[in-house]
């Protein structure tokens, strides 16, 4: 008996065999640029629904609110736009297997708003293979400036990190030049790229820093952190941290007693967190802290009150996302986001093709978008990635943020583009 | 004596559909099923621990790792090809289960799931440390797999008929050793180790020799995980991982191999298909599922099915598949049926 059923399943397994070599290799050939009808163009992304990094799913959904309403309006160039959003747990293997399914099964034009500097760098060899846009991801590491000579598909949006901390270095040695600096810093490439813009910014300076302190993701609190910079006699407190650290950082420095001039960067820079930290560590904790601003803050609604931008992005929460925060800047990020998605298809016009719209993306200057904040200029060119650049200092008053000085154009400071 | 037919019959199955998929399925769906042999492979390393030698371990995605790591560290930083990077991190990932299981020995049930559950935590951060070998937090691309010269088809084709190979052979060297001598000895260390013992099991030497074994083929998992992803980093391997493998091994019936490959797919799958039901909370249907299926098919897919069929065709039901001191219906798969 045994060898006839192992007879058997050599011969099922070599015909089987067999019929996966015809099957595959006849195959209809793939036409030139899927995802385009006459009537919609699909779009594809991916954002953390579930996991650790799930508060940015919001991005996602801010993207799919702005969708509906310009499909409502009658879409872009006359064509619908399909977004095809789903979970990827913020991981790569997981990311990896969506972009396939979307760029082979679902036939997307174009991959739009990964999130995560992990996800981004895990897609990004197949969609450059493929030739498929890889456009406006959302992390501000240095490679998809730096690569893109490698990775022509693929573009950024947000501004750099290095570029950020560099302005909150041109701001101490303009208004703090005898300061002492303590730095906190998430130990990953986040963490080290705001490190290494610190530096390039202090430059001949560098020795201004006294004391770095590192932490985890997974650490429960940076108390121990707080104390050690307190003790290296810092009077100016870098915080290159994630919301929840970040916070955490100015409630126990004021709970020890320790008052220097704070630096926070954006990322944990929105109005909901500084409430936060104000509330559990009282007012004289957040007074005075400095950050950098990029978009319009919806949870500023004193100084946006007027604002036409504002009022739109008001309008399309109330109608397709009615119970959302609309104050979460995620939720505006993704509206502004993908208020460029929709200005570059409808610059590459009726004919679409996934070249043009890379190269649109790629050669854009785009002055009016309702949600950057005023005066940022998108804009990109093939050897520069980082389409947003400007940003101004701004320091934090009791309940908003107060712009310091004029608008950064930190472009010619970075080595982002090399 | 049982019959063989019918469990030959299922491997036979297994086989065609697994030969045929790529000329049946869509492009997408053959790249899916190569995670699912990279699962399969992890998940029969935890099956033999858990199932058969009742060592609990939350940390097997930290040997994933450490074959997924050692495979893409040898092809990026030194340009060796895969066939010498996954027996390399067979080998280092059972090195390491050795050392681990030796440590294992001195504790028992929770004890033991805490010590692993903290190797899987400390897993990422000890990755983005080494950051000279390990690329850090930004990790590390890999160049895809390229098919030889003489196979038909294309590269993903091929790294999937590699992935199926490969599990087939570790099913296959898995099976040989749990039978006879040393898989009674696993499990009559699991059932009733003072009994064991003082019938003259060597528990050292069949424990350790467990987690070696398990690690391997974790270690052989994380390396197809890579080389499919082509791509690794920290995010890869977060102690969600680990919790994954366990959930496969249970749901699909950690005491059969089968359960392996079945559990394989349900990890594979069920995320995607919550994602279908519900958008917006992936995390709140996966975990219902998960709860429902504890709650119906305790022992398991496989061990569900195998009752199922049991009650259709008029047989006895055996013992509940979960009462450790029976050998269960389901090791049908790894038992010497001459013997019973």
């Amino acid at each position: 008996m045994k060898p006839f059923i192992s007879r058997t399943v050599t011969g099922i397994f070599a015909a089987a065999f067999a019929l996966a070599v015809t099957g595959s290799t006849i195959a209809p050939a793939r036409a030139a640029d899927p995802g385009v009808t006459d009537t919609e163009i699909v779009l594809g992304g991916t954002h953390p629904y579930s996991g650790p990094a799930s508060a940015y799913g919001n991005i996602g959904k801010g993207i799919a609110a702005y969708f509906s309403y310009v499909n409502d309006k009658g879409g872009v160039n006359g064509r619908k736009i399909k977004y095809i959003d789903k979970d990827d747990g913020y991981s790569p293997p997981q990311a990896v297997q969506l972009v396939h399914q979307m760029v082979e099964q679902d036939k997307v034009f174009a991959i739009f708003d990964t999130l995560g500097t992990a996800v981004n760098t895990a897609i990004r060899p197949y969609l450059n293979q493929q030739g498929i846009p890889h456009m406006f991801v959302a992390t501000g590491a240095t490679t998809w400036g730096k690569d893109a000579k490698q990775f022509p598909w693929t573009i950024g949006w947000q501004p750099d990190y290095q570029s950020e901390a560099i302005i909150y270095a041109r701001d101490i040695l303009t208004n703090h030049p005898k300061a002492k600096i303590g730095v906190l810093y998430q130990n990953d490439d986040y963490g080290e790229d705001y490190n290494v813009g610190l530096k390039r910014g202090l430059a001949k300076h560098e020795n201004m820093i006294v004391k770095m302190a590192s932490y985890e993701t997974t650490d429960p609190s940076v108390g121990s952190q707080i104390a050690t910079l307190k003790a290296s006699g810092a009077d100016t407190f870098m915080i290159f941290a994630t919301p929840k650290f970040a916070i955490q950082a100015m409630v126990l420095a004021a709970q020890q007693s320790w008052h220097p001039v704070i630096y926070l960067n954006n990322v944990s820079a929105a109005v909901p967190f500084m409430n936060a930290a104000s509330k559990a560590g009282g007012p004289g904790a957040v007074a005075g802290v400095i950050s950098t601003i990029y978009l319009k803050d919806p949870a500023n609604h004193a100084r946006y009150a007027g604002d036409a931008g504002m009022k739109l992005y008001n309008e399309i929460m109330a109608k397709y996302l009615p119970s959302a925060d609309k104050d979460d800047g995620n939720y505006l990020y993704g509206v502004a986001i993908a208020y460029t998605m929709c200005d570059v298809l409808k610059r590459a016009g009726k004919d679409l093709t996934r070249k043009k719209v890379m190269d649109i993306a790629a050669n854009l200057t785009e002055k009016d978008n309702p949600w950057a904040y005023p005066g940022v200029v998108i804009h990109s060119s093939p050897d520069f990635r980082f389409p947003i650049t400007q940003m101004i200092a701004a320091k934090w008053l009791t309940t908003d943020w107060s712009p310091m000085g004029v608008l950064v154009d930190t472009r010619t400071m970075t080595t982002a583009a090399k | 004596m049982r019959s063989n037919g019918p469990r030959l019959a299922a491997i036979a199955l297994a086989i065609v559909v697994i030969a045929v998929l790529p000329a049946i399925a869509p492009s997408f769906i053959v790249f899916d099923f190569i995670f699912v042999a990279a699962y399969a492979i992890a998940i029969l390393g935890l099956i033999v621990l858990t199932g058969m030698n009742g060592q609990i371990s939350l940390g097997h995605g930290a040997f994933m790792a450490l074959g997924g790591y050692v495979a893409a560290v040898l092809a990026h930083n030194a340009g060796w090809p895969y066939w010498i990077g996954v027996p390399l991190a067979a080998v280092a990932s059972g090195a390491f289960g050795i050392l681990i299981g030796l440590i294992a020995l001195r504790l028992a049930g929770v004890y033991l799931a805490l010590a692993t559950f903290s190797l899987a935590v400390a897993t990422p951060s000890f990755l983005k440390h080494f950051k000279s070998v390990t690329g850090g937090f930004g990790g590390l691309s890999l160049d895809t797999v390229k098919a030889p010269g003489w196979f038909p088809l294309d590269a993903q084709n091929w790294l999937y008929y590699v992935a199926w190979a490969v599990t087939g052979v570790v099913f296959l060297l898995s099976a040989l050793l749990v039978q006879g001598k040393f898989g009674r000895a696993l499990r009559a260390l699991r059932d009733n180790p003072i009994a064991a013992v003082s019938f003259g099991v060597n528990p050292y030497y069949y424990k350790t020799l467990a987690f070696g074994w398990s690690a391997v083929l974790a270690g052989i998992g994380g390396a197809f995980l890579a080389m499919a992803t082509a791509y690794v980093s920290p995010d890869t391997f977060t102690f969600a991982l680990s919790i994954t493998l366990l959930i496969g091994a249970v749901l699909g019936g950690i005491l059969t191999f089968w359960g392996a490959l079945v559990g394989a797919i349900v990890v594979e799958f069920l995320p995607f298909v919550a994602q279908k039901i519900n958008a917006g909370a992936p995390g709140v249907v996966y975990g219902v599922a998960l709860i429902l299926m504890m709650l119906f098919v305790p022992d398991g897919i496989v061990g569900g099915l195998q009752r199922l069929v049991r009650g259709l065709i008029g047989q006895p039901q055996l013992q509940p598949a979960l009462e450790p001191t029976v050998p269960p219906a389901a090791s049908i798969a790894v038992d010497q049926p001459s013997r019973e």
